[in-house]
């Protein structure tokens, strides 16, 4: 018998979490998406003057967020818990597979059908686009810039679900996660509540919104439907803040999940 | 060799809204199965099988207590490697074909894609899966899950093999099968742990028991020694329909089947019981020392509570 390398291991982990998902017939939401951005990209056409570009961007990556944002959720709340309760990790984790390999893998497996599902919808919106404006402008590069951030924060999502799948149950991880998600959408404005406290009520206040994933960075859809840039800096420090808050997450789901006894 | 060595494995559970009540699923438990046998672990539901067998898989995590397989820990994954496990009444991704399946467990183990392939089609094969290889394991019925369970434990040649009640859910060709299968991975030289509650797969497969009950190791040892044990008793039976006067005076039972007479009486009463029938003309057949069978030390053992280890015993 061959030995078999921990990244090896982890990529055919990740490809049948994907392959799950395809079978399970996740992907079937681009139909739906298509379908809207269809109908909104006619529909623009027909009504708005001069705004259809900022609607379309608008009404698109929103789309793509929420989208995706539902699948992380619905998906990554069922990587751990759902295999316990089908019993399907008794057999996976007496191969020679470590509980770390299997929570990354299930990690990478679904953030790349994130991925694949965001290419698609991505030249749904550019589709739309070019059908509401005749042409590519050079201020569309900054919703590939959006369309990325979106990424990361399903990147975050997705790394949440797993940590809220690794301890408690599938609604109550779907309750967390959705909260979280919400509550990080408004994270700017939990740090502004808690500029304007004093004593100890600042101190929560101030230790929860950075405790909370800041999901109001990542959101540029308004500035670039109106065709303003992105800063650099502002890439390079998304990328680093959802990168440490992923590995934070996925690194919890896992101390968790070594411990944890499958009855 | 030692394969599985079990060193005071131990489990208690916390109940209870609190989680301050204690429940003892598994008391200390020590236990050696040695290379190239077929170890039976019997008991009633609820004694503590499968929290032991899932313990040595690492599935669940002992309170106090140890165990090596093959001298290994067991979160090593070169030990993992050496071992296949068919956990009670499987279940599997069910999105996925029979070859599907045993092909991305072949990979976890590290078997190349090449040979990976004609391992997993002699594998079906063995198990009486060829024709369904390529159906989707949501439409397989429970005996069909129960062969890809044991397919994917023997699917890369493991050294040990553990089986959580093998013969569940089979019917009686199903579970002639894997019993035949079972003596042929002891041929290859293969060890068998498996646990189970039909005590006649355990006599006619085993080369030892261990016998648990609510969590306590009740007795271990070789299953001829187990049922070799003479109660001083012997069986005789006879042609005809009719029993000697005298041995009616004796208050045995006779059972009278088509034209033979049946009757158990003390080693005492042997020689003036085979003079009787002598006398009386009637043919003896046979005279044989009643042996205790496994379901008797079975049953002596779940009422007695009494720790009993026999002869050759590895632990």
């Amino acid at each position: 018998m061959n030995s078999n390398p921990m990244n090896f291991r982890i990529a055919h982990i990740a490809t049948n979490t994907f392959r799950e998902a395809v079978r399970d017939h996740v992907l079937y939401n681009l139909i739906a998406f298509a379908l809207l951005m269809s109908g909104a990209a006619i529909l623009v056409g027909q009504i708005s003057f001069g705004i259809e570009r900022l609607v379309v961007i608008n009404l698109g990556l929103a789309s793509v967020s929420l989208f995706g944002t539902v699948i992380a959720i619905f998906i990554g709340i069922g990587l751990v818990s759902k295999e316990i309760d089908k019993r399907t990790l008794y057999t996976m984790l007496t191969h020679p597979v470590r509980r770390w390999e299997f929570i990354v893998g299930k990690f990478v497996g679904l953030s790349g059908t994130l991925v694949v599902n965001t290419f698609f919808m991505a030249i749904g919106v550019f589709a739309a686009l070019l059908y509401v404006s005749r042409h590519f402008q050079k201020a569309d590069v900054w919703v590939l810039v959006a369309l990325y951030f979106i990424i990361l924060q399903f990147l975050i999502i997705t790394a949440l679900a797993l940590l809220f799948s690794s301890f408690s149950s599938p609604l109550l991880s779907a309750v967390f996660a959705f909260s979280l998600f919400i509550i990080g959408s408004f994270s700017e404005d939990l740090r502004g509540f808690a500029a304007m406290t004093n004593g100890l009520a600042r101190w929560i206040t101030t230790g929860a919104a950075y405790l909370v994933p800041n999901f109001s960075a990542l959101n540029v859809i308004s500035s670039v439907a109106h065709q303003q840039p992105v800063a650099g800096h502002l890439i390079l420090y998304n990328t680093a803040y959802a990168l440490l808050y992923t590995t934070m997450a996925i690194s919890g789901a896992v101390l968790i999940f070594e411990r944890r006894n499958l009855k | 060799m030692t394969a599985i060595e079990i060193l005071g494995f131990e489990k208690t559970y916390s109940v209870g809204f609190w989680r301050k009540k204690q429940k003892c699923a598994l008391k200390p438990l020590h236990l050696q199965v040695q290379e190239g046998e077929i170890f039976g672990f019997l008991g009633p539901n609820g004694a503590g099988k499968t929290t032991t067998l899932k313990m040595l898989m690492g599935l669940v995590f002992p309170t106090a207590g140890t165990a090596r397989i093959l001298g290994m820990q067991l979160d090593d994954p070169r030990m993992k490697a050496q071992i296949g496990f068919l956990p009670e009444q499987p279940y599997f991704y069910d999105y996925l074909t029979a070859r599907e399946l045993l092909e991305y467990y072949g990979q976890l183990s590290g078997m190349p894609a090449r040979s990976g392939h004609g391992r997993v089609n002699e594998t079906l094969e063995r198990v009486g899966l060829s024709h369904a290889s390529d159906v989707q394991l949501r439409k397989f019925s429970k005996g069909m899950l129960q062969r890809v369970g044991i397919a994917q434990a023997i699917l890369h040649d493991p050294k040990i093999v553990f089986f959580d009640e093998p013969m569940s859910g089979l019917d009686p060709m199903g579970r002639r099968e894997v019993r035949d299968l079972m003596a042929q991975l002891k041929r290859d030289g293969k060890t068998v742990f498996f646990s189970t509650h039909i005590l006649s797969d355990a006599e006619s497969l085993c080369d030892r028991v261990a016998i648990i009950h609510r969590g306590e190791l009740r007795g271990v040892g070789a299953v001829a020694d187990l049922t070799s044990s003479v109660q001083g008793k012997v069986e005789i039976v006879w042609q005809g329909t009719v029993a000697p006067a005298g041995m009616k005076a004796w208050g045995v039972d006779f059972h009278v089947t088509g034209k033979t007479v049946r009757c158990v009486v003390t080693e005492d009463q042997q020689d003036a019981a085979i003079e009787m029938l002598r006398r009386d003309r009637l043919r003896l057949i046979s005279v044989i020392p009643v042996r205790t069978s496994l379901e008797d030390y079975f049953v002596s053992k779940l009422k007695t509570g009494k720790m009993e280890a026999h002869a050759g015993v590895g632990s």
